[in-house]
C-alpha cells in the first residue's frame, strides 16, 4: 500500500490551477455530482472530482493523467456543482500547464494524412488544435 | 451653564501604562465648564463609582466624563451609577481611551497620551450638548397573536395561555398540527408523530385562553407594539365543528374527489372531507373550490346525510377586529420543490417521490392502506435542494440526514431482506442521541455511500430508477438499479411566511427565512419590537429545537407583557414642529415607515430605530435624533479636528455602533496598530452623519472621513445603506467643487470579525492624508459653497 | 426583419445544407440575413483561462463588423447577431460577455486590433431559435408551415454549447424545451430523448479517440430509438458530424447498430415551408430520403 507525502511544494499546483483558472478549488466539498455528470466519466483514469481533490492535495499525479485530455469541455460539471465552481476552467488550467510549455497534446503531421479523407470539418480540426496546442 | 465632573481612569495599568493620565487630567482641568477632575485607579469599582456619586452631591455636577474603557463595556455601569446620583443616565459621557488609544497606540505613549488628550475633549464638547432625554414607556396589554398552527405555535400558545395571557392563535388551513401531523416517527426516538403531537392539540382547542381561528386568513396587521390591529378573514366552513360529529357520512354521498393535500396528492379526498385523522377542529369541511356549487346549491347530498345537521350552506366569511399587544410568528415551511432538480425525474419517473410522500405511505401502510408499492431496493439521496448554488439554496437543511436515516431504519426493520441506501455528501447527527441513532441504523444494515448522483435515468422496461454515483470514498463510479428512489428534500420558508414577512417588514436573512434580531443574544426576537419568531420559519430545525424556540419566544413576549409597560429605547428621531413645513420628504427617506404626516411629520417612537437615516433628508434641518442629535456630534467633530498642529492630519471614522465601532474594539483590542491620528466617532448608524456635516467637518481642519456601516445581512437597519452612499457621493461632489479629492471621504461595510480590513482602511485614509495638505483657501472655499442638508 | 448573420468556417464547407435551408426558411419568414463582411473563424471553443486576452481578440473582431454594417447603413440600429452553428454562437457569446463585463480587457483588445474600430460592447449575440422563439414566436411558424410534417416523430438533440454554460445558454439547461416547440409547430411530434443534451465527444473526433465519440454516437442515437424517433435534429456542424458521419464507426463497435438520419433543424423547417430542393439532403451522411419517402414527406407542396 503506497502512500502519498505531501510536500510543501505541492502547493504550487494549487496556486498555479487557481491562477490559471481563476476558480478556488479548495471550495470543493467532494461531492461527486461533477463526476456522474460527465459523458466522459467512464473514459477516465481520475474522476472529476478525483481531478480537484489531487490539485486540492497537489499530486502532481494528475497532470499525467488521461482524463484531463478526454474531457470535452461539455460544461455539464460547471452546471450542475453544487459549490457554483467551474470545472472546465479548471480541467483547462492542467491543459494549460502543459501546452504552454509548448507540450502539445496531438501531432499536427499525424492529422493532415488519414482524417481529410474522412471529409473532417473545419469546426473539429479548429476545435482539436485549440484544445490540444499551445 | 453646566458643571461636569471628568474621571480619568488608570484602569489598573491598562491604560496608565502608556497613556499618561495625569496629564490628561491636567488638560481636561482647563476643558470649559469643567469644574472636577479626578484620576482614579478602577473607575468601575465601587468606589469610582461613589467618587462620582460623591462628586455629584458635593460640587453640583449635572454631566459627567468618564475617560476610560469602551462604552460598550462599562457605558451601562456609569448609566447606572448616575441615576443612583439622581442624575438622567443619558448625562454621561465615555471617552474610549483605552480601546481606541492606550491598547493601539502601545508603542507610541507620547501620541496615545495626545490622542488621548482630544477623545477627552471631545466627549466633554459633546456631553455639554446633550438634553436630558425622558425615557418613554408604552402601555402594554395580555392580548398575544400566534400566527401558525404548527407545533410551534401550539408550543407557543400553550405556554401563553398557561401563564394567563390571552392568546389568539390563527391558522390558515382548516386543522392546526403542521407538517408535523404528517410524520411517521420523529428521530431519534422513533416516537409516532401524531400520537405525541394530537395531546397538545386538543389542549390548544380546550384550553380557555386560547382562541382558536382556523381556517382563518390575516389580512392585515397595522401598528406597532402595544397597539397593534389585526384584521382577521375566518372562512366559512358551512360545517359547524360544535355539531359535526366526523362521523363521515357526507363523505360517502359526495360526488366530487379531489387529490388529498395532507398526503400530499398521492390519495382522493371528497369536497367535503375531515381534514387529517387527528384534525383539531374534529370537524369536517366543504371546499368551496372543489364543490359542485354552494350557491347557487347544485347537490346537497351532504346535508342530506349528515343525522347532527351540522351542515351550513347559508355560512358566510367572518370579518374579525384585534386588539393585539405581541405577536408570535410561527408560519413554518414547505418542502423544496423537486421538480426544480429536472435531472433527478421527480415527476417524470413514476419511482422517485419526496421524503414527506414516503412519511405518508408508511403512515397509511400502518393503517392498511397501501398507496403504492415501496419495493425491496430503495436509495435515498441527500441535499436536494440544499447546499445547492444552482438552485440558489446555499444552507443546510439540518434535519435530512435524520431523517433519512430514520426513514431507512423503519423500512429495514419493516422488511430485513431491503436493501437501503443513503448517498450523502456529509452526514450531519449532531444533536442529541443522533449519533447513537445514525450508529444503529447501519446495525440494522443501512449502507451509507458518500457521493451525490448528476442524475438519475429510468430504465424504461422496468421503470426501476437507474442510479449512478461516484463512491467518493473508492473513487469508483458505481451503478444500480433502484425500485423506489427517494429525494431528501430541503426546507425552504413557506409562503405564509413570506406573506407576514412583507405584512410586518420583517427582515429575511441571505437563506430566505426570516431574520433574529441577533444571532446569538437574541435569537427569537425580531428586529421589529414585540414581533417574535419561532420555528423552522426562522430556519430549518427539528422538533426539539422548534419547542425550545416557542418556549423562548413566549418567555420574550410574557416578559414585555408582564410589567404591563415597555421602556422604549431613548435614541428615537424626533421632529421640530416649529421647523416642520409638513414637506414629507423624511416619510420617503425612513426605512421603516416609522413617520406618518399629520400636518406635520409625527414619528411613532415605538416603530422607530433612532438610525437617523431621516435627517439628511430634511430640507428645514427640521429632524434630528434626541441622543447623538446634531449639535452633539458636530461639537465631537469640531474638538477631534482644531486645534491640531503643523504636519498633524486628522482622520474621522464615523462607526456605527452594532458593527464597526465593535469592530475598532476588537481592533484595539487584539492590539493591532494603526495610526493614531485616526478618531472614531459612534454612531447608531453611519446614515445620520449628513453632507452638510461632513463638509463642515473638512471646514474646520478634517483630512479624510470614512462612514462605517453594518453589512445589510447582520445590520439592525434596513435601508441604511442607501442613504450613505447618496450622502457620501452630495458631500464628494461639495469636495470636488472646492477642488478637495472626493476620495477624502470614503463608506464601506463591516462585520465585526473583520479586524484586517478596518487597519488597511485606517492606513490607507492616512496615506490619502498624508499625500497631500489641503490648504486654508480650500477650507475656506467650502464655506462659500451651499450645502442645503 | 434584416439581421446581421454570421456563418463560421464550417457552414460554409461541409454544412452547406445548413446554411442553405436556413436562408430558404428566414426568408418565408420575412427575415433577410445579411451575412457579415470579412467575418473570420470564431476559434470554434470559448477560451476558458482568466488570462487569456488573445483568444478574444477573433470573436470581438466579428462583433465590431456588426457596428460597422450599422454604421455604413447597410443596418439600422441593428445589433441582434445572428448565428446558426451552436459552438460559434457559444464562443462569440462567452467572449461578448467577457468584453462587456471587463473594462480592461476590451481596452487591451480594443488597442490590439489597432487598425479596426473600438468596439464598444453594442452587439447581442443571438441564436437563430431565440430569434424563432422570441421575435417570431412559434405561433406564427405554425401559420406559415405548408407542408404540416405529419407522423414524423423527431427526437431534437441540443448538445452542450445551445445550452451551457448558464449564462450563455438559450434555454435551461436540466429541461430545455426550445426545439422541441420548433417540432410542434412544423407539424411533426418531438419525442423525448434522456440523452438529449450528452455531449456528442465534440473535438475527440479528430485524432485517436474516435471510438470515445462512436459511443457517445450509439447512446444518443439509442436514447432517441427507444422513445420512437425517426430523426434526430441537431444546430452543430459538429454534433451533426458525430451523430452522422460517425454511424459507420458506431456501427462496427455495435454489431447491430441501425443507422438513423441527423437532420439540421432548418431543413426540416425548409421542408416544412415547401422548400424541399434548400433542404440539402444530399449532403447528409446517413441518407434521410427513404425514410422521408416512407413518411410521405418528399414531394410535397413547393413553395414558389
Amino acid at each position: 500500500m503506497s502512500y502519498y507525502h505531501i510536500e510543501e511544494e505541492e502547493n504550487e499546483l494549487l496556486a498555479k490551477v487557481e491562477e490559471i483558472s481563476g476558480e478556488i478549488v479548495t471550495l470543493c466539498e467532494q461531492c461527486g455530482i461533477c463526476t456522474t455528470s460527465c459523458p466522459m466519466a467512464d473514459e477516465m483514469d481520475f474522476t472529476p472530482a478525483g481531478i480537484m481533490h489531487a490539485v486540492k492535495i497537489g499530486d502532481k499525479a494528475v497532470l499525467d493523467s488521461k482524463a484531463i485530455w478526454i474531457c470535452a469541455s461539455c460544461f455539464t460539471c460547471t452546471v450542475r456543482c453544487p459549490r457554483g465552481i467551474d470545472l472546465a476552467k479548471v480541467t483547462e488550467a492542467l491543459r494549460q500547464i502543459h501546452l504552454r510549455k509548448n507540450k502539445d497534446h496531438i501531432n499536427l503531421e499525424e492529422v493532415k494524412e488519414e482524417e481529410l479523407e474522412e471529409d473532417l470539418p473545419p469546426i473539429a480540426i479548429v476545435s482539436a488544435l485549440r484544445k490540444f496546442t499551445g | 451653564m453646566t458643571r461636569i465632573g471628568v474621571y480619568v481612569c488608570h484602569c489598573g495599568g491598562n491604560i496608565s501604562d502608556t497613556v499618561d493620565v495625569e496629564e490628561v487630567a491636567q488638560f481636561a482641568s482647563h476643558l470649559p465648564d469643567v469644574v472636577v477632575v479626578r484620576s482614579i485607579s478602577h473607575m468601575c469599582s465601587e468606589s469610582g463609582q461613589k467618587a462620582i456619586i460623591d462628586d455629584v452631591r458635593e460640587y453640583k455636577l449635572d454631566r459627567v466624563v468618564v475617560a476610560a474603557c469602551s462604552p460598550q463595556f462599562q457605558g451601562s455601569t456609569f448609566e447606572k451609577a448616575l441615576v443612583k446620583a439622581g442624575l438622567n443616565p443619558s448625562m454621561v459621557e465615555m471617552a474610549n481611551i483605552r480601546e481606541q488609544s492606550a491598547w493601539p497606540h502601545y508603542e507610541t505613549p507620547e501620541e496615545a497620551t495626545e490622542k488621548a488628550k482630544v477623545l477627552t475633549a471631545m466627549a466633554v464638547e459633546r456631553i455639554r450638548r446633550t438634553k436630558p432625554v425622558e425615557r418613554e414607556a408604552i402601555k402594554i396589554g395580555k392580548n398575544v397573536l400566534v400566527i401558525g398552527g404548527g407545533i410551534a405555535g401550539i408550543q407557543a400558545s400553550l405556554d401563553l395561555a398557561n401563564a394567563g395571557f390571552n392568546v389568539f392563535l390563527v391558522e390558515e388551513k382548516p386543522s392546526i398540527g403542521g407538517h408535523m401531523a404528517q410524520l411517521s416517527r420523529t428521530f431519534p426516538t422513533e416516537d409516532c408523530a401524531s400520537c405525541i403531537l394530537s395531546p397538545k392539540m386538543a389542549d390548544v382547542a380546550d384550553h380557555p385562553n386560547i382562541h382558536l381561528l382556523t381556517y382563518t386568513e390575516i389580512l392585515d396587521i397595522s401598528g406597532s407594539v402595544g397597539n397593534f390591529k389585526v384584521r382577521l378573514k375566518q372562512k366559512p366552513r358551512y360545517v359547524d365543528p360544535s355539531k359535526c360529529t366526523a362521523c363521515g357520512e357526507c363523505e360517502k354521498v359526495c360526488p366530487v374527489s379531489v387529490p388529498d393535500e395532507f398526503n400530499l396528492g398521492m390519495t382522493k379526498r371528497k369536497a367535503i372531507y375531515l381534514p387529517s385523522p387527528t384534525a383539531v377542529p374534529h370537524a369536517h369541511v366543504i371546499d368551496e373550490n372543489a364543490c359542485l356549487g354552494i350557491v347557487p346549491l347544485r347537490c346537497g347530498l351532504c346535508e342530506q346525510a349528515c343525522e347532527a345537521n351540522a351542515i351550513n350552506y347559508d355560512d358566510t366569511p367572518k370579518y374579525i377586529n384585534l386588539d393585539i399587544d405581541t405577536i408570535i410568528v410561527a408560519t413554518g415551511f414547505e418542502i423544496f420543490d423537486a421538480s426544480k432538480k429536472p435531472q433527478y425525474g421527480y415527476g417524470r419517473f413514476q419511482n422517485v417521490i419526496t421524503a414527506l410522500e414516503l412519511e405518508r405511505l408508511i403512515v397509511e401502510a400502518a393503517e392498511g392502506h397501501f398507496i403504492r408499492p415501496i419495493g425491496k431496493d430503495i436509495a435515498f439521496i441527500q441535499c436536494v435542494g440544499s447546499r445547492d448554488k444552482q438552485v440558489g439554496n446555499l444552507y443546510c437543511s439540518r434535519i435530512c440526514c435524520m431523517y433519512a436515516t430514520k426513514l431507512a431504519s423503519l423500512l429495514k426493520r419493516a422488511d430485513p431482506s431491503r436493501d437501503v441506501y443513503i448517498f450523502y455528501t456529509d452526514l450531519r447527527a449532531y444533536g442529541k442521541g443522533f449519533e447513537e441513532y445514525y450508529r444503529r441504523a447501519q446495525e440494522l444494515g443501512v449502507k451509507f455511500i458518500r457521493g451525490r448522483p448528476g442524475e438519475l435515468q429510468e430504465d424504461p422496461e422496468t421503470k426501476k430508477v437507474i442510479v449512478r454515483v461516484e463512491d467518493t470514498l473508492t473513487r469508483k463510479i458505481i451503478e444500480k438499479k433502484f425500485d423506489l428512489v427517494v429525494l431528501s428534500v430541503g426546507l425552504v420558508p413557506s409562503k405564509g411566511t413570506l406573506k407576514i414577512a412583507e405584512m410586518l417588514k420583517l427582515p429575511r436573512s441571505s437563506d430566505g427565512f426570516l431574520k433574529e434580531a441577533h444571532p446569538k443574544f437574541r435569537p427569537v426576537d425580531t428586529p421589529v419590537e414585540g414581533v417574535f419568531v419561532a420555528g423552522t420559519a426562522q430556519g430549518p430545525k427539528d422538533i426539539p429545537d422548534t419547542v425550545a424556540q416557542a418556549s423562548a419566544a413566549a418567555a420574550r413576549a410574557m416578559a414585555i407583557m408582564n410589567k404591563g409597560e415597555l421602556e422604549l429605547s431613548p435614541i428615537k428621531a424626533i421632529v421640530y414642529e416649529e421647523k416642520c413645513d409638513g414637506c414629507g420628504e423624511c416619510i420617503e427617506a425612513c426605512p421603516v415607515d416609522a413617520i406618518k404626516l399629520n400636518g406635520k411629520a409625527r414619528i411613532n417612537a415605538a416603530i422607530c430605530k433612532g438610525c437617523g437615516a431621516c435627517i439628511s433628508s430634511c430640507p428645514r434641518d427640521a429632524i434630528d435624533l434626541k441622543i447623538f442629535s446634531n449639535d452633539e456630534i458636530m461639537a465631537e467633530i469640531e474638538a477631534a479636528v482644531k486645534n491640531k498642529k503643523e504636519g498633524e492630519h486628522r482622520i474621522l471614522i464615523f462607526a456605527d455602533d452594532m458593527c464597526t465601532y465593535t469592530l475598532a474594539d476588537g481592533v484595539g483590542t487584539s492590539k493591532m496598530k494603526y495610526p493614531s491620528d485616526t478618531f472614531i466617532i459612534r454612531v447608531p448608524s453611519s446614515s445620520r452623519i449628513t453632507p452638510k456635516m461632513m463638509i463642515k467637518a473638512f471646514e474646520l481642519g478634517a483630512d479624510a472621513i470614512f462612514l462605517g456601516e453594518c453589512e445589510e445581512a447582520v445590520s439592525p437597519y434596513p435601508g441604511t445603506l442607501n442613504v450613505i452612499k447618496e450622502n457620501v457621493e452630495k458631500a464628494r461632489e461639495i469636495l470636488k467643487q472646492a477642488g478637495i479629492s472626493p476620495e477624502r471621504i470614503q463608506y464601506d461595510t463591516f462585520v465585526t470579525v473583520m479586524f484586517p480590513k478596518f487597519v488597511k482602511i485606517a492606513n490607507k485614509l492616512h496615506e490619502i492624508a498624508e499625500s497631500e495638505e489641503i490648504s486654508k483657501e480650500k477650507r475656506m472655499r467650502l464655506r462659500e459653497i451651499e450645502v442645503v442638508r | 426583419m434584416k439581421l446581421p448573420y454570421y456563418p463560421g468556417c464550417t457552414l460554409k464547407k461541409n454544412a452547406k445544407n445548413f446554411e442553405k435551408a436556413a436562408m430558404a426558411a428566414a426568408k418565408h419568414l420575412g427575415i433577410e440575413l445579411v451575412e457579415l463582411p470579412r467575418w473570420n473563424c470564431c476559434g470554434a471553443v470559448s477560451s476558458l483561462t482568466s488570462d487569456d486576452v488573445m483568444h478574444h481578440v477573433a470573436a470581438i473582431r466579428n462583433l465590431v463588423r456588426v457596428q460597422q454594417m450599422n454604421d455604413d447603413g447597410i443596418l439600422d440600429n441593428e445589433y441582434r447577431l445572428v448565428v446558426l452553428c451552436s459552438m460559434c454562437f457559444n464562443v462569440l457569446k462567452r467572449s461578448n460577455i467577457l468584453a462587456t463585463s471587463n473594462a480592461s480587457m476590451l481596452n487591451t483588445i480594443n488597442s490590439f486590433m489597432d487598425t479596426e474600430p473600438d468596439y464598444e460592447g453594442t452587439v447581442e449575440v443571438k441564436h437563430f431559435l431565440e430569434i424563432l422563439r422570441d421575435e417570431i414566436g412559434f405561433d406564427t411558424i405554425k401559420s406559415k408551415v405548408i407542408n404540416p410534417l405529419k407522423g414524423l416523430k423527431v427526437s431534437a438533440y441540443y448538445g452542450c454549447t445551445l445550452l451551457r454554460p448558464r449564462e450563455v445558454g438559450i434555454d435551461d439547461p436540466e429541461a430545455p424545451t426550445i426545439m422541441e416547440r420548433l417540432i410542434e409547430a412544423l407539424g411533426a411530434e418531438p419525442v423525448d430523448n434522456p440523452y438529449k443534451s450528452l455531449c456528442c465527444g465534440s473535438y475527440h473526433t479528430v485524432g485517436s479517440n474516435k471510438e470515445v465519440v462512436a459511443r457517445r454516437t450509439y447512446k444518443i442515437v439509442e436514447g432517441a430509438r427507444r422513445n420512437g424517433a425517426d430523426v434526430i435534429i441537431t444546430s452543430c456542424p459538429l454534433c451533426a458530424f458525430n451523430l452522422d458521419n460517425r454511424q459507420a464507426l458506431t456501427e462496427k463497435l455495435y454489431p447491430g447498430f441501425k443507422r438513423m438520419p441527423i437532420l439540421y433543424f432548418t431543413q426540416l423547417m425548409a421542408l416544412a415551408f415547401g422548400y424541399e430542393s434548400e433542404a440539402g439532403f444530399d449532403g447528409n451522411f446517413v441518407d434521410p430520403i427513404p425514410l422521408l419517402e416512407e413518411k410521405g414527406l418528399i414531394g410535397m407542396k413547393v413553395q414558389k
